[in-house]
């Protein structure tokens, strides 16, 4: 890969000025929550480290989570495929068709072996031979696993390539099965959502090209520094539920005060994510601030939990909290944290299930 | 030689098969097959969807008010029109009516949507089938400067410095050896008919317009939350409205109207000073390429959208014009119901889907509609069933359903919707239409192609420009007047509901006429069936042999060289296919069916 070019190298000769380049490595920095401490370093990691070729496949999806991707503000979308990454493969963006794309992605598969990115969106069905995903007139999953083969590492973009999303949902007919039961001897960074905001996605990206290493991980094989705190805890809404103000119906007067969502069955207290604190759209807002409770898209098997309107839990309001600080505290230090977090995730499940099964029951 | 179709197509299988797999700059998964002449024409075409996930059985037993949520998965580039189609089907099924409000806040959502999938389309699905971006590096900066001055006099981005450091950026890219997204393109093939500098020009318009779009979707953000994928309600919508009390800045408040105002008009001034100039300026390039027509000018579907007024759905209160053309007569649009069970069938002869001991050449109206997964290639395919080399389209070789009106297959989209609008005296859309082709010198009859397909989602975008800043003034008058009213919660408690009940909901997706029929029985969801855009579009042949809108659409044109089809791209292109749309459906026992190991 020495013969590839810096992103620094590409982005002066695309124009950008130094100091964008600097403006640019700041804004980096914050977007990963790092002090300006950092910005020497990054911009010396973009100075002296090569491009690096992405992969990205589709499988059964709905092509939101590239949708998403192009959203993205810092870094701008045109940015990242200029001049951060080179995309030498992607269904949605790429000119060529048939043979011309099959050969594009097995010259950069030859090419860059073991240093390029395996970037995949949606997920491999199983049934039929894996006949319902078809690409170049055989099984998507033999696509996914060919790519995979020669990867450095794998990103699961959004719920789908995670953990399996609508199409997984019961009964899941296709058997639509999320990548890493399909990968297995490969590290793979789970950025789910449906679709993920798209500075999470870019962040994501740019910290494994900035540090040349992986996020740090939770159990679920999620970046802690996205994905390390529920909704509920960094809610602006929040001071509402602890005071016990509450929109008790659609569009009635505590709705039009913005009081908290709990009641309408908002599932930021069992959802991980930065939604209220990256925000939608280049912060424009987030679910909750729209009004509607979170649905808890980036949730394992949301959709199998019942209602978007049921109410989490019957688990008393401080019962929860007791619970959650504990949870918050813990996931603050530095060793097992996400322990933690995972079996705190389990308990609440645990509890909300239960309780579905009786409303159900 | 050759067999003729019913609706007027002469297929000849004789010549050179070219395979298109995948076919890339669209959503989800497809393949195409053509056979050409000894003169390079196309003289059969096959179209094949090749995904499916299945989504209405994964809906049956759910709580109806949840719909939405999966149905809008459906889809992430049309996203949102799923949902809406939805909470519509819903409302109907149980006689729930919305606030004035909600109704302008959807219109304005939907609105939204058809602009930025026009735009996202045209620049980064579309135009590398016209535009050369390698071409690009041959041009001079300041005449693309004057390119650019003459076509769009009012676009601010227009000096020759900043054409130069597009070009340089571009130069730098290709000097790079990394090509990326432009790697193996057909950058050196005749059918490329731009001068450099017109490259030059809408290669930037391309990055201007991959910024706008991010700015477009806000408007989603701010009434739904996030983009892609907003939130909506039965009964309404979920954002509160407070503009005068204290709590607002937790509601639409004059802060985010404001917003809003200001994004609506940033749409405005892009369809005006990029979008319809490039279409024009790239067209009259290209205004000799008159191919592709296919069904447009003969059997074309629309079910009408945006509602002036809450709660109407009559055709003349519908700003997207609702109608059916069929045998080519433009003389007499027929009115369209959803709910006739003689009017939209669909069929399964040559999809690989079963109706269990029905007699071939049965159709379903969507009510009643079945999907029972049938994996099987024709006798004739070539290859195996996990590497196919060549389908047989005698037999089963899609997994999309043919949908059918009255029989005939049909052309969705915004083609189809300015087609009807046109036909019934439309004023907006003929003024439109009428002042284009007077621009670019062209006849009526050469809106029945490609290219007219895509103008026509260019100028709908600028009309649903001006449709967003209307209903925004309603909703802004409402508000004034008194009424902050958005959601009617009267039947949101299922123990208000009917024991069973049955509805449709209709939009127009950026890409067509959208529905979903859903049925209702003891507060939950037991039978959901959607027909999108790319079904119609997208639809293989029918036991009579008629070709669906795809396959038309490519017959007859002319290839260049076989091997780098980018004609057929960009016939099919002109469509926006939607794969994963129009292939969602699902068995509706959820079946296990045949399994492969995970190794």
């Amino acid at each position: 890969m020495s013969q590839i070019e810096t992103f620094y190298e590409v982005m002066r000769k695309q124009g950008i000025t130094r100091r964008s380049f600097m403006k640019y490595c700041a804004l980096t920095a914050s977007a990963l929550g790092l002090g300006p401490a950092f910005v020497p370093k990054i911009a010396h990691a973009m100075e002296t480290k090569p491009r690096t070729p992405v992969i990205w496949v589709n499988g059964l999806e709905c092509t939101c989570c590239s949708e998403s991707f192009i959203r993205g503000a810092h870094p701008l979308a045109k940015d990242v495929v200029l001049s951060m990454i080179s995309l030498d493969y992607s269904h949605t963006l790429m000119a060529a068709a048939g043979h011309h794309a099959e050969a594009a992605l097995q010259e950069t598969i030859d090419k860059y072996k073991g240093n390029y990115i395996l970037a995949v969106e949606g997920n491999p069905p199983l049934n039929e031979d894996g006949m319902f995903c078809i690409v170049g007139g055989k099984p998507f999953v033999e696509q996914l696993k060919h790519a995979a083969e020669h990867a450095k590492a794998v990103i699961s973009w959004g719920a789908c390539a995670s953990y399996g999303c609508v199409q997984a949902a019961a009964p899941n007919p296709t058997r639509a099965t999320p990548v890493h039961k399909v990968i297995t001897d490969k590290p793979i960074i789970k950025v789910p959502g449906c679709p993920p905001i798209a500075e999470v996605m870019t962040g994501v990206i740019t910290y494994m090209l900035t540090f040349d290493r992986l996020p740090e991980l939770d159990r679920q094989g999620r970046p802690a520094m996205f994905y390390g705190q529920r909704i509920h805890d960094k809610c602006y809404r929040r001071p509402h539920f602890d005071a016990g103000q509450f929109v008790e119906h659609w569009d009635d007067e505590n709705a039009r005060k913005g009081y908290c969502l709990y009641k309408m069955g908002c599932k930021g207290p069992t959802t991980y994510n930065a939604c209220s604190t990256v925000r939608w759209n280049e912060g424009v807002s987030f679910p909750i601030q729209s009004g509607h409770g979170c649905i808890g898209c980036s949730e394992d098997g949301f959709w199998d939990q019942g209602s978007f309107y049921d109410r989490l839990t019957n688990i008393k309001q401080f019962g929860i909290e007791a619970n959650a600080d504990k949870v918050g505290m813990t996931a603050a230090g530095v060793v097992g944290g996400a322990v933690a977090v995972h079996a705190a995730i389990s308990a609440l499940k645990r509890a909300q299930k239960k309780n579905q099964e009786k409303v159900e029951g | 030689m050759g067999v003729t179709t019913p609706n007027g197509f002469t297929l000849d299988t004789a010549g050179q098969r070219v395979v298109v797999d995948p076919v890339c700059r669209i959503e989800g998964h497809m393949r195409c097959e053509v056979n050409v002449d000894e003169n390079n024409m196309i003289r059969n075409a096959v179209s094949t969807g090749t995904m499916w996930r299945g989504l209405e059985v994964i809906l049956k037993g759910r709580d109806p008010r949840d719909a939405w949520a999966f149905t809008e998965r459906i889809c992430g580039v049309c996203t949102g029109t799923h949902a809406l189609t939805s909470v519509r089907a819903v409302e109907d099924a149980l006689g729930i009516t919305i606030p004035d409000n909600a109704n302008s806040i959807r219109n304005i959502m939907q609105l939204n949507l058809q602009i930025h999938d026009h735009v996202v389309h045209f620049y980064h699905l579309h135009a590398l089938d016209w535009v050369n971006p390698v071409n690009a590096l041959k041009a001079d900066p300041k005449a693309t400067s004057e390119l650019q001055q003459m076509v769009s006099p009012n676009h601010p981005l227009s000096s020759p410095g900043y054409f130069r450091d597009v070009q340089n950026r571009l130069k730098s890219f290709v000097e790079s050896g990394q090509l990326g997204i432009f790697k193996n393109g057909y950058w050196d093939n005749p059918a490329y008919l731009l001068p450099p500098e017109a490259d030059l020009m809408a290669t930037t318009h391309y990055l201007e317009a991959l910024d706008l779009q991010k700015e477009i979707v806000k408007i989603h953000t701010i009434f739904g939350g996030k983009n892609p994928h907003p939130n909506w309600l039965v009964g309404g919508v979920p954002c509160p409205i407070n503009v005068h009390s204290t709590g607002a800045v937790g509601a639409i408040n004059m802060e985010r109207l404001n917003l809003v105002s200001s994004i609506i008009d940033k749409c405005i001034e892009f369809n005006r000073n990029v979008y319809l100039p490039d279409v024009v300026a790239i067209g009259g390039f290209y205004k000799s390429w008159l191919y592709g027509g296919g069904l447009s000018g003969k059997s074309v579907l629309a079910y009408g959208d945006i509602p002036e007024n809450a709660n109407d759905f009559s055709p003349g209160q519908l700003y997207l014009p609702r109608g059916a053309i069929i045998n080519g007569n433009l003389n007499e649009v027929q009115d369209v119901d959803q709910r006739d069970p003689e009017q939209i069938q669909e069929y399964v002869d040559h999809s690989w889907y079963e109706y269990a001991g029905a007699e071939p050449g049965k159709g379903l109206h969507p009510w009643d509609g079945i999907t029972s997964p049938k994996f099987e290639l024709g006798p004739n395919a070539k290859g195996s069933k996990t590497n196919i080399e060549q389908l047989d389209e005698g037999g089963k070789y899609s997994w999309i359903k043919a949908p059918r009106w009255k029989g005939h297959a049909m052309e969705v989209g915004p083609l189809a919707r300015y087609v009807v609008g046109y036909a019934k005296g439309h004023e907006d859309i003929r003024n439109q239409v009428d002042g284009l082709l007077r621009t670019m010198d062209l006849p009526l009859n050469a809106i029945f192609s490609t290219l007219g397909r895509t103008a026509a989602r260019a100028l709908e975008s600028e009309y649903c420009g001006r449709l967003q800043k209307h209903f925004f003034d309603k909703l802004v008058a409402n508000i004034k007047a008194g009424d902050e009213s958005t959601a009617n919660i009267a039947k949101w408690d299922p123990s208000t509901w009917p024991k069973e009940a049955k509805g449709v909901g209709a939009t127009e997706a950026p890409r067509g006429a959208l529905g979903h029929w859903i049925k209702i029985k003891d507060g939950r969801i037991e039978n959901y069936q959607c027909v999108v855009p790319t079904t119609w579009n997208g639809s293989p042949r029918d036991v009579a042999g008629n070709i669906g809108a795809f396959e038309a659409s490519l017959m007859d044109t002319k290839v260049e060289r076989p091997e780098e089809p980018v004609e057929i791209l960009r016939t099919l292109h002109s469509f926006d296919p939607c794969l994963a749309c129009s292939t969602h459906v699902m068995s509706p026992d959820g079946q296990e069916l045949a399994r492969v190991k995970v190794r």
